[in-house]
C-alpha cells in the first residue's frame, strides 16, 4: 500500500469518494445497499442502508394468532425457515407448558440439522462465487437440491416449509424420509470432501481469505455476533450446548471453535458444522420412536399474559423470540431478534482499511440475509 | 451468580431498581435518569460483567414507551432483563447505551425508527429501514395507515 501521506497534494489517490453497492449486487445476496467511502482501493467506512425488503413483521404478528406467526417467520431467514418455526413453537409450548410426544422431538431435531446442512451449503456456494469460483455454487446447489427434495417429498414444500405447529407437526413424516436422509448423509460425505479439495486449500482462496477481516473475540461479544461468525473468533455462543432445547441435550457433538477470527477461520467453522450437524442427525435418524406427531391444542390459542423469551440457534446465529402477551388471542408485542441484523453491525469495523475487494470476502463470510436483517 | 444474589448485588448499587415478577429472567425497573449510571455500572463491576446485550427490544405499553434490554455475562453465565419506560410519548428520549455495547448502535436504531423514542448521544441517530420522510412510528399502538394497514 502507498502511503498517502507522501503524495502530492492534488494527488488523485488522496481524494475521498463513494461507491454504492447495491441495492442491486450480486455479492450483496439480497436488496442490501452499502454505501462505501473509499480512498483509491482502500475501504475508509461502510454505511449499510437495510429497508428495502421490510415488510413489519412484527408490526404483522400483533394481529396474528400464534398459528399464523409461524408462517411469517419463515419469511425473515428464509434459509433456515425450519428452525424459525421452531423458535416460536418451543415459545409457545413453553409458555402452556405443553410437552410435545418424543417423536416430534426427535423430528425436530433431525429437520434443523438437514435445514443448517443446507443453509450452510448454499451460503459455501455463494462465497465460492462471490470470490471468482464459479464451479462451487453449480456444486453447492446441486447437492443441496438433495435435500430440498427430501423436504418436498415429506411436506410438500422446498423453502418456506411452516411444517412446525405448536404443539407438534402438520403431518407425519413420509414413510421414506428415513432411508432418504441416510442415503444423503452417506453422499454429503463424499461431496464434503470435494469441498475441500476444490476451494478449502485453494491458493487463491487462502490469500484473499486469510488475516482478512479480521475480528477479535472481545470485539465480536461487543457487537453480539454469534453463531458460525462469532465461533470463528473463538467465543464459544451456540445456543444448542449453552441452553440445550429439543434433542440437543441427547446427542453428542462438538461446539466447533476457531481462534484467528478472519474470514477464513468463519469458513472452516461452517465447513466444520456441516460435518458435527451430519453426526448429530446420524444418532438420532434410527432412534426416532414411534408415537402421535402432535399433540391436541386448541384451536385458538392464548398465552397467559406475561413475558417470555426463546431462543434458537439458526443457522446463522442466535435467533431469539421476545414475546408479551396480554392474554389475547394475539400477542401484544412479538420482537424477533435476528441474527443477521446483528451480525451487520460489525461489517463497517472489521472491513475499514481493507481492499473493497475485500469487503465482498467479509460480507459473504458473515452469512447475511437480507430479509432476515429487515423483517 | 444465581437471581437472588444478583438482585441483591444490583441494588445495593442503584437502590432505585425495582424488581417484577418474571420467572425467566431476573427483571428490574430502572428510573430513565438514572438508566446511564446503571448500565454503567452493570458492564463495570467485576462480579456482574454483562458484557453481551443480547437483545434490544421498543415496547409501547399504551400509557408508557420504554425500551427492553435483554443482558448476559458471557463469563458468569447468567442474564438480566431491565426496563426504562417513559409517559412522555411527545417526545421521548433515553440515554444511549451504544458505547457501552456497540450492537446496541443498530438497534437503537431501529426504536427510534418504529417507536420515535431518540436515544441521547448515540452517533448516528437516522431512520433505519423507513426513509427519512415517513410520517409517524408504525410500531406504536396508535399508529394508523388507512392504505397499507388493513383492518379484519
Amino acid at each position: 500500500m502507498k502511503e498517502v501521506v507522501n503524495l502530492p497534494v492534488d494527488s488523485i489517490e488522496r481524494e475521498e469518494y463513494h461507491i454504492n453497492m447495491g441495492p442491486q449486487h450480486p455479492s450483496t445476496h439480497g436488496v442490501l445497499r452499502l454505501v462505501v467511502t473509499l480512498q483509491g482501493e482502500i475501504v475508509k467506512k461502510v454505511q449499510p442502508h437495510c429497508g428495502y425488503i421490510h415488510r413489519g413483521i412484527e408490526k404483522m404478528c400483533e394481529k396474528d394468532t400464534y398459528q399464523q406467526i409461524i408462517h411469517l417467520t419463515d419469511r425473515m431467514d428464509y434459509l433456515s425457515a425450519h428452525i424459525n418455526n421452531h423458535a416460536v413453537c418451543l415459545l409457545v409450548e413453553g409458555a402452556l407448558q405443553v410437552e410435545v410426544p418424543e417423536r416430534v422431538v426427535y423430528i425436530r431435531t433431525i429437520l434443523d440439522e438437514l435445514n443448517r446442512i443446507a443453509s450452510h451449503q448454499l451460503w459455501w456456494s455463494s462465497f465460492g462465487m462471490d470470490l471468482g469460483g464459479l464451479t462451487c455454487f453449480f456444486y453447492g446447489l446441486r447437492d443441496r437440491e438433495k435435500i430440498l427434495d427430501i423436504f418436498e417429498e415429506s411436506f410438500g414444500s422446498r423453502l418456506l416449509h411452516s411444517y412446525y405447529l405448536p404443539g407438534g407437526l402438520m403431518q407425519d413424516i413420509h414413510p421414506n424420509f428415513q432411508n432418504r436422509v441416510k442415503e444423503f448423509i452417506k453422499y454429503n460425505r463424499r461431496k464434503i470432501k470435494d469441498y475441500d479439495r476444490l476451494l478449502s486449500g485453494n491458493i487463491i482462496f487462502l490469500e484473499r481469505s486469510q488475516g482478512v477481516g479480521v475480528m477479535s473475540k472481545e470485539l465480536a461479544i461487543n457487537y453480539g455476533v454469534n453463531g458460525p461468525s462469532g465461533r470463528g473468533s473463538g467465543w464459544a455462543c451456540d445456543i444448542r450446548k449453552k441452553y440445550p432445547y429439543a434433542a440437543y441435550d441427547k446427542v453428542e457433538f462438538n461446539e466447533v471453535l476457531r481462534t484467528e477470527g478472519d474470514t477464513y477461520a468463519r469458513y472452516m467453522v461452517r465447513m466444520q458444522e456441516i460435518r458435527e450437524s451430519m453426526n448429530i442427525i446420524e444418532q438420532l435418524i434410527d432412534n426416532i420412536p414411534e408415537g402421535d406427531f402432535s399433540v391436541k391444542m386448541k384451536p385458538i390459542i392464548k398465552l397467559p399474559a406475561g413475558e417470555y423469551y426463546q431462543r434458537v440457534e439458526s443457522a446463522r446465529g442466535e435467533l431469539g423470540v421476545y414475546c408479551i402477551s396480554d392474554g389475547n388471542k394475539t400477542p401484544f408485542r412479538m420482537k424477533f431478534r435476528t441474527p443477521s441484523f446483528v451480525n451487520l453491525g460489525v461489517l463497517d469495523t472489521i472491513s475499514r482499511e481493507m481492499k473493497i475487494a475485500d469487503l465482498v470476502a467479509i460480507g459473504a463470510s458473515l452469512d447475511l440475509v437480507i430479509p432476515d436483517i429487515d423483517r | 451468580m444465581d437471581n437472588e444474589k444478583l438482585q441483591e448485588k444490583i441494588v445495593t448499587l442503584v437502590p432505585e431498581a425495582v424488581q417484577e415478577e418474571n420467572p425467566q429472567f431476573l427483571t428490574l425497573t430502572v428510573p430513565p435518569e438514572k438508566l446511564k449510571v446503571f448500565m454503567s455500572h452493570m458492564v463495570e463491576e467485576k462480579e456482574l460483567d454483562f458484557d453481551y446485550l443480547f437483545c434490544l427490544s421498543g415496547v409501547d405499553w399504551g400509557e408508557e414507551l420504554g425500551v427492553v434490554y435483554h443482558l448476559t455475562s458471557t463469563r458468569h453465565n447468567h442474564s438480566v432483563e431491565i426496563k426504562v419506560k417513559t409517559e412522555n410519548r411527545e417526545n421521548p428520549e433515553f440515554d444511549t447505551v451504544s458505547d457501552l455495547w456497540k450492537s446496541a448502535d443498530f438497534f437503537e436504531r431501529e426504536v427510534w425508527d418504529l417507536f420515535g423514542i431518540r436515544f441521547k448521544g448515540h452517533p448516528d441517530m437516522r431512520r433505519i429501514f423507513l426513509e427519512e420522510s415517513w410520517v409517524g412510528y408504525p410500531m406504536r399502538k396508535d399508529y394508523t395507515d388507512d392504505v397499507n394497514i388493513i383492518e379484519l
